[in-house]
Formats: C-alpha cells, sequence, structure tokens
C-alpha cells in the first residue's frame, strides 16, 4: 500500500477534478465540501512522502510494472516530496481563499484547480523527460481555463500571450525531446544521465543544442529576461486565487532546470559538464536587475507583486548558476519564502484593491479603506518579507544566497541583489503610503472584508515570513540533505537502473 | 527520403516560426498549428526513417522503434487540444477587445482602416458590435 502513495499526489486530484466535472445546478457547497477534503488527504499523503523521503532513499514507481529506463516512472526523492509539499500547501491555501466567494463567479473553478495540482505534482514526481513534457501540458491547460475564469477584456488579453508563448513553447519543448531521444536512445533521467557520460564525443553538438533548446522551454516557464514579458500582465489580471497557484508555476520550470542540469549534465557528463550555468547565472542577473527596474516603474500593486516574482526568480536563477552544494541549499531555502509569500501578496493586494472601489490597485490617492490596519500590517510584513528586510525570512534566505556567492561572483551578485532589494524598499513605501496614508476621509462602504476564509489564507501565507526564521536552523538543516543526495547522481541511476555512471563507463569502455 | 522528409519538417517550421510572429490572432493560429505539426514530424522521425519495416510485430521485417510513435501519438492528441483552445480564446479575444490584432489594438489611421474588412463593413454600417 504504501508503495502506492508515490502516484497519490496525481492521481487524487485526478479523481477529484474528474468529481467535480459533475454538476447539477447549485453544487458549488458540494465541491467546496469536496475540495476541503481533498486538500486535508493530499497534504496528509504530501507530508507521509516527505517523512518517507527523508531516511535518504529514492523510490520509485513503475506504473504498469514495467522496468526502467523502459517503463514510466515517478521517483520519489527529497525534492520531489519537499516541493510536492510546498504545491499542496499553497493549493491549500488558494483554496481557502477562492472559498470566500472567488470560485463563484465563474465555472468549473474546483476541478480546473484540482488538474493544475496534479499537473504540477506530476512534474515534480516524474522521472522522465516525456512525461515531464505531458504534465506541463496538464498544468498549462488548467492554467488556460484558470486565468480566465471570471473573464474581463483584460484577462482575455493576458489570458492570449500566455496562451500563444506557451504553445510555441511546448513544440521546442518536443523538438528538442525528440533531438535527445535521437542522439542518445533514451528519455527516462537516469538512463540519460549514463548516456550523457558515455555518449560518441561527435554528437556532444547535437545533445548540446537539444538541452539548451529544452533550457530555453524552462526559462520560459520560469520568466527569465529575455523570456519574461509574459509574466507582468498575465499574473496582475489572473484572479487572486489563481495568482497565488501560479506563484509556483515559475519554480516548477526552476525545479527542472535544477533536476535536468544537475543531474543529467552535471560533473559526470564529460564534455557537457554544467555547460548550462554560465546562461542560467547571467540570464538570472540580468532578470533580477529589470525585475528591480519593474517594481520601481509599476503603478499597480498587482504588477508591483509580479514585478517582485521576477526578482525572485531573478534570484533563484543566479543561485543556480553559481552551481555550489551552498548556492543549491540557499535557493531551496528560498523558494518556499517567496512562493509563499508571494502568493500572500497576490490575494492581500486583491483585497485591497476590492476595498478601494474604483481606484482598485492602482497607485493613486483614494478613499479609506474599510481595514486599513490589518491590511496595512499584513501588507508591511509580507513585502519587507519578500524584499528581506530583518526580522522576516527574505532576510535569512538572502544572506544565504549571497554568502554561497565565491569569488568574483559576488562581486555581480551583491550590487544586483542589494540593488534591487533597495529600489523595491523605495516603491513599496511610496506605494504603502499612498495606499493606507494618503487617503481621504470618508472609509469605503463598499469591498468585502477580509473574513475568516480569505483572511485566513492571506495570514497563513505571509505567516511564513515570520515562521521561516523561527524554524530556519532545521528547514536549512534539511535542505542542505536535499542538495547533497541530489548532486550524488551515482545513487540516484543506482537505486532507478542498478548501475552506477562510473561502472556503465566502464562497461562500455573494456 | 531523408532530404525530402527534412525539407518538410523545415519548410514547416519556418513558416510555422513567421506567421506567429505576426500581429493578427488568425495568422498566429496557423502559426502555431504549423509549428504543432512540424514537431510532430520531426519527433516521428527520430525513430529514423526505414521503409518496409514492421514495428510491434516482427515477421521477418526488419523494424523501426516504435517508441517514438508512440510519442508523437500522444504529442498529436496535445497538440490537437491546444490548437482547439486557441482558436477558441482568439475568437473570444475578437470579441472582447475589439479586434483580432494580438495586442488587441484597434486599427487608428486611415489606409490601415480599409485593409481591415470588418472595419470597412463597421464605417458602411455593416457589423456593429
Amino acid at each position: 500500500m504504501s508503495d502506492h502513495l508515490i502516484i497519490a499526489p496525481i492521481v487524487l486530484p485526478l479523481l477529484l477534478g474528474a468529481l467535480m466535472l459533475f454538476k447539477r445546478g447549485d453544487s458549488q457547497r458540494f465541491h467546496r465540501t469536496l475540495a476541503a477534503i481533498g486538500m486535508v488527504a493530499q497534504l496528509a499523503v504530501a507530508i507521509t512522502l516527505l517523512v518517507q523521503s527523508s531516511d535518504g532513499t529514492i523510490r520509485s514507481y513503475a506504473l504498469g510494472g514495467w522496468q526502467p529506463p523502459f517503463g514510466i516512472i515517478l521517483v520519489l526523492d527529497r525534492l520531489a516530496a519537499y516541493m510536492v509539499l510546498i504545491s499542496t500547501l499553497l493549493g491549500s491555501a488558494a483554496l481557502l481563499y477562492s472559498s470566500g466567494g472567488q470560485d463563484a463567479r465563474g465555472s468549473n473553478f474546483h476541478a480546473l484547480f484540482q488538474f493544475q495540482l496534479m499537473g504540477i505534482n506530476g512534474a515534480f514526481l516524474t522521472g522522465d523527460i516525456f512525461n515531464l513534457f505531458v504534465f506541463f501540458e496538464i498544468l498549462l491547460i488548467a492554467s488556460y481555463g484558470l486565468i480566465l475564469h471570471s473573464g474581463g477584456r483584460k484577462r482575455t488579453l493576458a489570458g492570449l500571450h500566455y496562451v500563444v508563448l506557451n504553445i510555441a513553447a511546448s513544440s521546442f519543448f518536443l523538438i528538442a525531446i525528440g533531438t535527445l531521444y535521437g542522439t542518445l536512445g533514451t528519455l527516462n533521467m537516469a538512463d540519460l544521465a549514463v548516456q550523457v557520460t558515455n555518449m560518441d564525443p561527435r554528437r556532444a553538438a547535437l545533445v548540446q543544442s537539444a538541452a539548451l533548446l529544452l533550457m530555453a522551454v524552462f526559462l520560459l516557464k520560469s520568466a527569465i529576461l529575455p523570456l519574461h514579458f509574459w509574466l507582468p500582465r498575465a499574473y496582475a489580471a489572473a484572479p487572486g486565487a489563481v495568482a497565488a497557484i501560479f506563484a509556483i508555476m515559475t519554480k516548477v520550470g526552476i525545479y527542472s532546470i535544477l533536476r535536468v542540469y544537475t543531474q543529467v549534465f552535471g560533473d559526470h557528463a564529460g564534455e557537457l559538464a554544467n555547460f548550462a550555468h554560465v546562461w542560467l547565472w547571467w540570464g538570472g542577473l540580468a532578470t533580477l536587475a529589470i525585475g528591480g527596474i519593474g517594481v520601481f516603474s509599476s503603478p499597480d500593486l498587482r504588477l508591483q507583486v509580479s514585478y517582485l516574482t521576477l526578482i525572485s526568480v531573478g534570484t533563484m536563477v543566479a543561485a543556480l548558476g553559481m552551481s555550489h552544494p551552498a548556492s543549491y541549499s540557499a535557493l531551496l531555502f528560498y523558494l518556499p519564502h517567496t512562493t509563499f509569500i508571494s502568493a500572500g501578496l497576490f490575494l492581500l493586494s486583491e483585497v485591497i484593491g476590492r476595498q478601494r472601489g474604483r481606484a482598485s490597485t492602482r497607485i493613486v490617492k483614494s478613499r479609506r479603506l474599510r481595514q486599513p490596519y490589518l491590511l496595512g500590517a499584513l501588507y508591511m510584513v509580507g513585502m519587507l518579507g519578500i524584499l528581506g528586510l530583518p526580522p522576516f525570512s527574505g532576510a535569512l534566505a538572502k544572506t544565504l544566497i549571497l554568502f554561497s556567492a565565491q569569488g568574483s561572483e559576488g562581486a555581480w551578485l551583491w550590487p544586483l541583489v542589494l540593488g534591487s532589494t533597495l529600489l523595491g524598499i523605495v516603491s513599496i513605501s511610496r506605494a504603502g503610503t499612498t495606499v493606507f496614508w494618503r487617503s481621504g476621509a470618508s472609509a469605503s462602504t463598499k469591498g468585502p472584508l477580509l473574513n475568516l476564509r480569505t483572511g485566513g489564507a492571506v495570514v497563513m501565507l505571509i505567516g511564513v515570513a515570520v515562521l521561516m526564521p523561527i524554524f530556519a536552523g532545521p528547514i536549512s538543516a534539511y535542505t542542505d540533505t536535499i542538495t547533497a543526495q541530489l548532486l550524488d547522481t551515482n545513487a540516484y541511476t543506482e537505486a532507478l537502473l542498478g548501475i552506477s555512471i562510473d561502472t556503465a563507463g566502464e562497461e562500455s569502455g573494456s | 527520403m531523408e532530404a525530402l522528409f527534412s525539407a518538410a519538417v523545415g519548410i514547416l517550421t519556418t513558416c510555422g516560426i513567421y506567421l506567429t510572429l505576426r500581429g493578427r490572432t488568425f495568422p498566429v493560429v496557423l502559426g502555431l498549428t504549423l509549428l504543432t505539426y512540424a514537431a510532430n514530424l520531426f519527433l516521428f522521425s527520430m525513430g529514423r526513417l526505414k521503409l518496409g519495416a514492421s514495428n510491434l510485430v516482427n515477421d521477418g521485417l526488419p523494424d523501426v522503434d516504435p517508441l517514438p510513435q508512440a510519442l508523437v501519438l500522444t504529442a498529436i492528441v496535445i497538440g490537437f487540444a491546444m490548437t482547439a483552445f486557441v482558436i477558441i480564446l482568439a475568437i473570444r479575444a475578437r470579441g472582447d477587445l475589439g479586434s483580432d490584432h494580438v495586442n488587441g489594438r484597434r486599427r487608428q489611421s486611415r489606409r490601415s482602416k480599409h485593409d481591415d474588412p470588418l472595419e470597412l463593413n463597421q464605417a458602411r454600417g455593416g457589423i456593429k458590435r
């Protein structure tokens, strides 16, 4: 039974989503109850998987009993379990918020949401590049539906750009997969690692071009500089609960890069060892800079949070580009922090916008909010948290990343990270002053108050800024063990294929 | 055969990319379709092109790798669904934004106004939105 638990994060949302497609009249209540039960079950599964994986063994689940490298496999290691837990927690919070009324403004919200979770969890668990493509498509098609939820001109426009870009990216993904299969003869990640090590050197150029094409696709998902233009508009236009779950979509791209470019093209890959990192490093730094400028120039609260997401993506990809174990570990510490808090800020800015009436989330003078103190305090904690001012989580996370820089890397990383933080602080103080203080005497009467559901979700997500520093020791110790397991490619191939890379090399050599 | 096949994939990709970069939603959708076809054909050819070979039942014929064919089947289905979705979205965008431009802009200059059959009709009191 416990063997089959690995597939539960995929099957559970699939079944729930399929159940939610049945509707009769007003089934909102039924859907919410089902979603609540489902999220509790998924949380239980995710925690069990985390506990299971923490013993350090790599478990695999061969679908239909077909053994790797031929069959489709799911792989549970520490990293996968960690990511599944993050996505499940985020999904629970977003659903809690949406049950405050957002889910009823449009059809099939809950079903699409479950399919979205299925795609995200599947992408984290799969051990095969083609299935990574399939799960990407699942999460994308669900997100296409969600971004258009409850309609509107802005959403249609942002949705159109988002959909067209991602369909084009899917074609490139397929071409990259095709080239990898044509040159290396496998799509299983562990087998790819073995094949890359023992590759015919004449094929190196082809494999490298396929890998770079694949990286372009992942970088589009995670919104790195030349490929980031879709993100601010899409995230600012999406409904709050959807923008919150989208906060992990960029991290799916980062996870895929982390998986493919350390395990397949890592230190062992001979000619192609770590060839991708120079691209990641400069791309990440450039995104950091553009994110800082974007935050500084955005006239709207939600746009501002979108650009803050861009800054965090840039920081993470730059950390990936440094490719030291310490920077991977710091990246994994930074990842949940930025995911949860930016999701919380998307929810919060939507609440603020609705209480302000016509001014919405634009940073202009308007009527007083209905709950100025509560929303103001949450805004302050969230913003200081994500920007990285002590005593909140961002300070620790950014410091870990800054200190993992070695040699001349620091000369680039420190000014850019600190500079973008400074720009962020200037613009959030300007925005906060305008929204919360420069308001008229009369209080707004429209717009929903932060209630137990919406407020609960926001407090849960922004509370991470306070909780992570308290539990920083255990969390960073855990991310260290994740990194150690991730970098040990021999253990990975041994667990999945029964051969280690070194011995495979000797066999083919003799 | 290889040359013909690769030329076909190349031309499809070129046309697909060109059309995807156009400003109207209809050419963009066509471009995405061509790009998907090119990707599918490319993926198919990764099992190597062979004539007179069998893929699953080996009755004395030389065999060809069946996996790319399975992959391409999956990719075709996914590509089909995505194309259907983007067509509906393009129609909806035409309605919501009042223009079939990907940025939702209406053409301002007189010359380009007459290039657009729908705008022309509207000027004559034809189609009203």
